[in-house]
């Protein structure tokens, strides 16, 4: 594997397959989202208790997921800037964060409007939305670390190291939360199969979750090429790529 | 290295750190005066009614503490990066982990454990009912080792960026969340009555987990600023 892995290390290689794989990306995100999104806000049946509103979900739960897998994701690209001290990975820090703090927003968002109807209120301190809040801190955080240094490759590995400080105290974090002060219902799908839900709900929800995921990959992989590009900008083939002539005769 | 010099390594970090913090007496005592005067300001805007101060006194003296620690980061490693101290502990042959656990005993002792002993005051001015002084005092006992730890993190992280007090605030201060819930909790408890054991002991293992984990981390984050 680390023979096959081992190429990609390198900006250009990487930049290269990345490439192969955007096209797929967005084209999958675009049917998935507009389909999910777009079955889920008009042809889905409303909910006997919540009427329409309840149709934020379409958008509120992926986005959260996602919020949260894209953590997942920049806690272990940080292992691996740690580890292995892949440039790639480095780069890849700073296209995960600004992607999952935005889908942490947006579920933050999407939350509270949903909320202002069926709770009466824009907010509350309850132990998910304030998990939620302060997973957007941590985004927050892991990116002003990221660009406080000049140099960003000791602003990848501080951002690593507090990214990974992060993961500890997420569970801690939520634990202590959810003791605290809890408001928000239970989940609905536990498991895969065995749903409190009507599968004309449950379709265009994994639908979307689907798509919110490919979607995430996308973003993910448009930031990781430009991040790639803007750092090899001094190399001969990022040059090539956006036909800049080299006039400084290197 | 055996145990023995391992142990005399930390001691003679320890005494270094606590010489040096000495010679400089004001970095010390500021923090510790900023909390009380955070306290004090209390009362003055909302009213010096019991029923409120004593509601809220366990909450305003944990920020307040929270704060201080903050604070009294750049004291931890600021003036060992700029006279190159730092360089050499990271290059040095012993575990830095072991120094940097040094370092952070020797912070609590200047600045966890004045908050624990200044707490009764504070929960005077505050009128705190006397039920819960003694359980706010065992959760800043137990609870200050895991502020000097994290902000240990921060401070490693951001010893090379000069100005990094904001941004350490904005790195730091979510982690301290849980340390702040178990904190309120176990006062709350304690005022009303019921036993705080569960929420202390709690703290205790969350302190005894980052003691253990936290010196990698820092020595991780001194070796990238070093660099």
């Amino acid at each position: 594997m680390w023979k096959w892995l081992h190429p990609y290390a390198k900006g250009e290689a990487a930049y290269r397959l990345l490439g192969h794989w955007q096209p797929w990306l967005s084209g999958l995100a675009l049917i998935l989202v507009s389909v999910g999104v777009i079955w889920g806000l008009l042809y889905a049946p409303a909910d006997y208790q919540q009427g329409d509103s309840y149709r934020i979900i379409f958008i509120h739960v992926p986005s959260a997921m996602f919020a949260m897998g894209a953590y997942t994701g920049l806690a272990i690209t940080a292992f691996i800037v740690l580890v292995w001290q892949i440039r790639t990975a480095e780069w890849a820090i700073a296209a995960i964060a600004p992607v999952g703090a935005v889908l942490t927003f947006i579920s933050l968002f999407t939350g509270a409007v949903w909320g202002k109807p069926m709770w009466g209120t824009w907010w509350e301190w309850d132990a998910r939305l304030t998990s939620q809040l302060i997973l957007f801190f941590l985004y927050v955080g892991v990116l002003a670390l990221y660009y406080a240094f000049n140099d960003s490759r000791t602003g990848a590995k501080a951002a690593s190291i507090l990214a990974l400080v992060g993961v500890i105290n997420v569970p801690i974090i939520h634990f202590s939360v959810y003791w605290w002060n809890s408001l928000h219902q239970g989940a609905t799908i536990t498991r895969f199969g065995d749903t409190l839900m009507p599968s004309s709900m449950k379709m265009p929800l994994y639908i979307s979750i689907l798509g919110f995921m490919f979607l995430t990959a996308a973003l993910i992989v448009y930031r990781l090429r430009n991040e790639i590009l803007k750092q090899e900008l001094h190399r001969p083939w990022a040059m090539a790529q956006l036909g800049v002539e080299n006039d400084h005769g290197v | 290295m055996n145990n023995m010099s391992m142990w005399r390594l930390l001691t003679t970090v320890m005494r270094r750190d606590l010489a040096v913090a000495l010679r400089r007496r004001s970095d010390v005592v500021n923090p510790l005066l900023f909390v009380v005067i955070v306290v004090t300001l209390f009362p003055l805007a909302v009213g010096p009614g019991p029923d409120i101060l004593g509601r809220i006194a366990t909450g305003v003296i944990w920020v307040a503490a929270l704060l201080s620690s903050l604070l009294g980061s750049e004291r931890l490693f600021r003036d060992d990066f700029l006279d190159g101290t730092l360089e050499q502990l990271v290059l040095s042959p012993a575990p830095l982990p072991l120094l940097a656990f040094g370092k952070v005993g020797v912070h609590w002792l200047l600045s966890g454990l004045p908050l624990v002993v200044l707490a009764p005051l504070c929960a005077m001015l505050l009128k705190l009912p006397i039920a819960g002084w003694g359980t706010l005092m065992l959760t800043l006992l137990v609870g200050t080792p895991i502020l000097s730890a994290m902000t240990a993190i921060g401070a490693g992280l951001t010893v090379s960026l000069g100005r990094g007090g904001a941004l350490l605030s904005l790195l730091l201060l979510p982690l301290f969340i849980p340390l702040l819930i178990f904190a309120a909790a176990a006062v709350e408890n304690a005022l009303l009555g019921t036993s705080a054991i569960g929420q202390v002991l709690l703290l205790t293992g969350l302190m005894l987990l980052t003691l253990l984990l936290a010196p990698f981390a820092v020595a991780a984050a001194l070796r990238v600023s070093v660099n």
